[in-house]
């Protein structure tokens, strides 16, 4: 059993109430989206009708939302039990990351009134993308919290329950693998449907692999640049080092196997010549590119991983690297012509810092509150 | 641990193999047009660009006036519908293609022509593919393409999905709706035709059932540029006729392949391409996406052995541990 502790100390502090201050523009910008309109605050248009509310809250959030499942994963289905320490803080960035992507969803989409219209099996398509998306991420939403649970049954000292909970936990942490497996590949899949309006650089039949493969990489990475952020910025002892390092080596074959992927696709498909044609889209296929081939680099040698620093910078740039493929997949490379243009509005952007901070303060909430992180050995 | 692994990595490879059969699947076209589906035979060759189609559009599906910022600019908005394009208030739009002096009707070259713009009613629609709710469908006698607003929850996948950027989304309202052309629907069930071929002068707009518009277009396009025809007006059965000299054509029906086809079909003299129509597959990309969705789901089998493996692992390593 590894001890975990809340950390404690003051909640109210200047950091804290300047993200209270985003979140409340934020807050006040949603006002205005509900009494007038997604036209009121966003650039959407009828050619994007997707913009960062969708690609960054909804698909790199939750991409980032998947330290859980990576780490479910090791520790449940492969039973490497070492890395059980760090189950507890990926499952609740995870919980923050999905909980606010479904936030996002219910700001974003137009109806929203009706949104339960995805459950009722007389309105549902299985023939969609968006269906199965929406209904595995609902659901993966309860299972993330139920599988953090323990963390309140603990602080509330409800042994009796967490007792009982956890003889049926197992149900749950397999849901909590087998959901994003499904909806982590079908976001890649959401895209297939967009034809050629997507470059042809980005749009392949193989889609979901690349995202399911990307998101699990993320997740390691999350894991690791968050235990590593959060170590210096709340001044606890970099005790997770080692464990980080060897996690650090997951994510060199999943890379390998994603780029070898993404490259041997663009050859067989002959579309590989097509970067050097487009300037401005070649230019973002070699930045991707390079910040997946980053972390390899950086992580391929023993010594290096054990160096907080490039642990850090590496799964930084996994984390921009996921992150930018998605971008790339969903606006840069979505092209729907006829003159279209998108850029998000100054209130698009507030809206989504706003959610961002509001997932930062909820963090330094349950640190503190909640026994979450490690306790500190004292030696 | 080991035997569950091994599960699991079979499973896995399972779904992999699935992908792999996926390009297989691709080929040929999977959905086929109704007997009785209905559409519009749009000849770009003989509209003059009068937008009576337009207003009757408007007029007869409730649609206000749109206005440019210029004409906001000048106070005089809301005189006369000046919509740029397809919006959420227009359905309907005639557009026009200008080059060099714009001196020749019909020609590529120092010319002009005319394009209307709808939606296309695909014979395999990505929209209706994409809407997790059933609120796009395509009607199983008529073909139309219609829409349900107490399903829809506004999530505008329809919107990234349809090649064409047919269905709009009211950006501007609280309580929002997804607009599109559903062909007079309303017109239909009490036997009228669409407004736009109803109240289109020269018979540029022709209603008709889809088979049948295939055939007068497939003889349009072989006709001799010089001669005359007697084009029909309106509606097929109508069996009103106006005479005019044929423009030369170009040897392609669009919509006749485009996507898995289309119930709106297109004819003009210059290259579809200029009158900003995009240049499709033969197949819709919901057949791609709906192969790969259903070959990896298909029957449930691999997210349900997976779930088994997944429950098997997860007890082995919980069973002993306090979690």
């Amino acid at each position: 059993m590894h001890e975990k502790q809340a950390l404690g100390g003051k909640l109210l502090t200047k950091p804290f109430w300047f993200l209270l201050g985003l979140a409340m523009i934020a807050g006040l910008l949603l006002i205005k989206r509900f009494l007038f309109g997604i036209g009121a605050v966003t650039n959407l248009s009828d050619g994007y009708p997707w913009g960062i509310w969708i690609v960054y809250d909804v698909l790199i959030g939750t991409a980032l939302g998947c330290g859980g499942y990576s780490i479910a994963l090791l520790v449940y289905i492969f039973n490497k039990g070492e890395y059980h320490p760090l189950v507890r803080t990926a499952l609740m960035t995870s919980a923050f990351g999905y909980t606010l992507a479904g936030v996002s969803i219910f700001i974003d989409i137009g109806r929203y009134w009706q949104m339960y219209n995805v459950f009722l099996p007389w309105h549902i398509n299985l023939n969609s993308i968006m269906f199965e998306v929406a209904a595995c991420i609902g659901a993966y939403v309860f299972v993330l919290w139920i599988e953090f649970s323990p963390t309140f049954l603990e602080h509330r000292k409800s042994l009796e329950t967490k007792k009982k909970l956890n003889k049926i936990l197992f149900v749950f942490i397999a849901l909590g693998v087998l959901l994003p497996t499904m909806h982590q590949s079908s976001l890649g899949s959401l895209m297939i449907i967009a034809g050629e309006k997507l470059s042809p650089i980005w749009q392949t039949g193989w889609l979901p692999l690349l995202f399911l493969m990307s998101a699990i990489t993320m997740g390691y990475a999350v894991v690791i640049f968050e235990s590593l952020f959060s170590a210096v910025a709340l001044k606890r002892p970099l005790d997770e080092t080692p464990i980080l390092g060897k996690l650090s080596v997951m994510m060199i074959p999943l890379l390998v196997l994603f780029l070898g992927l993404r490259f041997g696709d663009l050859i067989w498909r002959g579309q590989l010549g097509n970067i050097f044609n487009d300037g401005m889209l070649g230019a973002f296929f070699v930045v991707e590119n390079i910040l997946f081939l980053i972390p390899i680099i950086m992580l391929a040698s023993a010594k290096n991983r054990t160096q907080p620093t490039t642990l850090f910078w590496s799964a930084g740039s996994m984390i921009l690297a996921g992150a930018l493929y998605r971008f790339d997949t969903f606006l840069v490379a979505f092209n729907p012509g006829a003159g279209y243009h998108y850029f998000p509005s100054a209130s698009e952007i507030m809206i989504t810092v706003g959610i961002i901070s509001i997932e930062i303060m909820a963090y330094l909430i349950f640190v503190k509150k909640l026994p979450v992180l490690p306790a500190i050995k004292h030696s | 641990m080991n035997l569950e692994r091994r599960d699991f990595l079979k499973v896995l490879s399972a779904g992999a193999l699935t992908a792999g059969n996926v390009t297989s699947v691709f080929a040929g076209i999977r959905k086929t047009l109704s007997a009785d589906a209905v559409g519009i035979l749009y000849d770009g060759t003989i509209c003059i660009g009068c937008k009576a189609c337009e207003a009757a559009c408007k007029q007869y599906n409730d649609m206000s006036p749109e206005s440019s910022n210029i004409e906001k600019a000048q106070g005089v908005d809301g005189i006369w519908d000046a919509s740029y394009d397809l919006s959420e208030k227009t359905l309907n739009k005639i557009k026009l293609y200008e080059h060099g002096d714009a001196s020749t009707r019909n020609s590529e070259e120092n010319g002009f022509a005319f394009v209307k713009r709808a939606c296309m009613h695909c014979v395999d629609p990505d929209c209706v593919s994409a809407c997790p709710v059933t609120a796009l469908t395509k009607n199983s006698v008529t073909g139309i393409v219609e829409y349900d607003k107490d399903a829809c929850i506004g999530c505008r996948y329809c919107m990234v999905a349809c090649p064409y950027n047919v269905p709009k989304f009211e950006y501007a309202k609280a309580v929002p709706e997804i607009q599109k052309c559903e062909m007079c629907n309303h017109r239909q069930v009490e036997g009228d035709i669409p407004a736009c071929c109803e109240f289109c002068p020269t018979g540029a707009s022709l209603f008709g059932k889809v088979t049948d518009l295939l055939e007068e277009a497939r003889k349009r396009v072989k006709l001799v540029a010089g001669s005359t025809y007697e084009y029909p007006m309106r509606s097929l059965d109508e069996g009103d006729v106006s005479p005019k000299t044929v423009a030369p054509y170009i040897n392609y029906i669009y919509g006749e392949k485009e996507g898995g086809g289309t119930q709106y079909l297109l004819l003009s003299a210059i290259p579809f391409t200029k009158l900003g129509l995009p240049e499709l597959s033969a197949t819709s990309s919901a057949s791609k996406s709906e192969a790969i969705q259903h070959g990896v789901y298909k029957g449930m089998v691999a997210p349900i052995a997976l779930l088994g493996g997944l429950l098997y692992g997860a007890y082995q390593t919980t069973k002993n541990s306090e979690g």
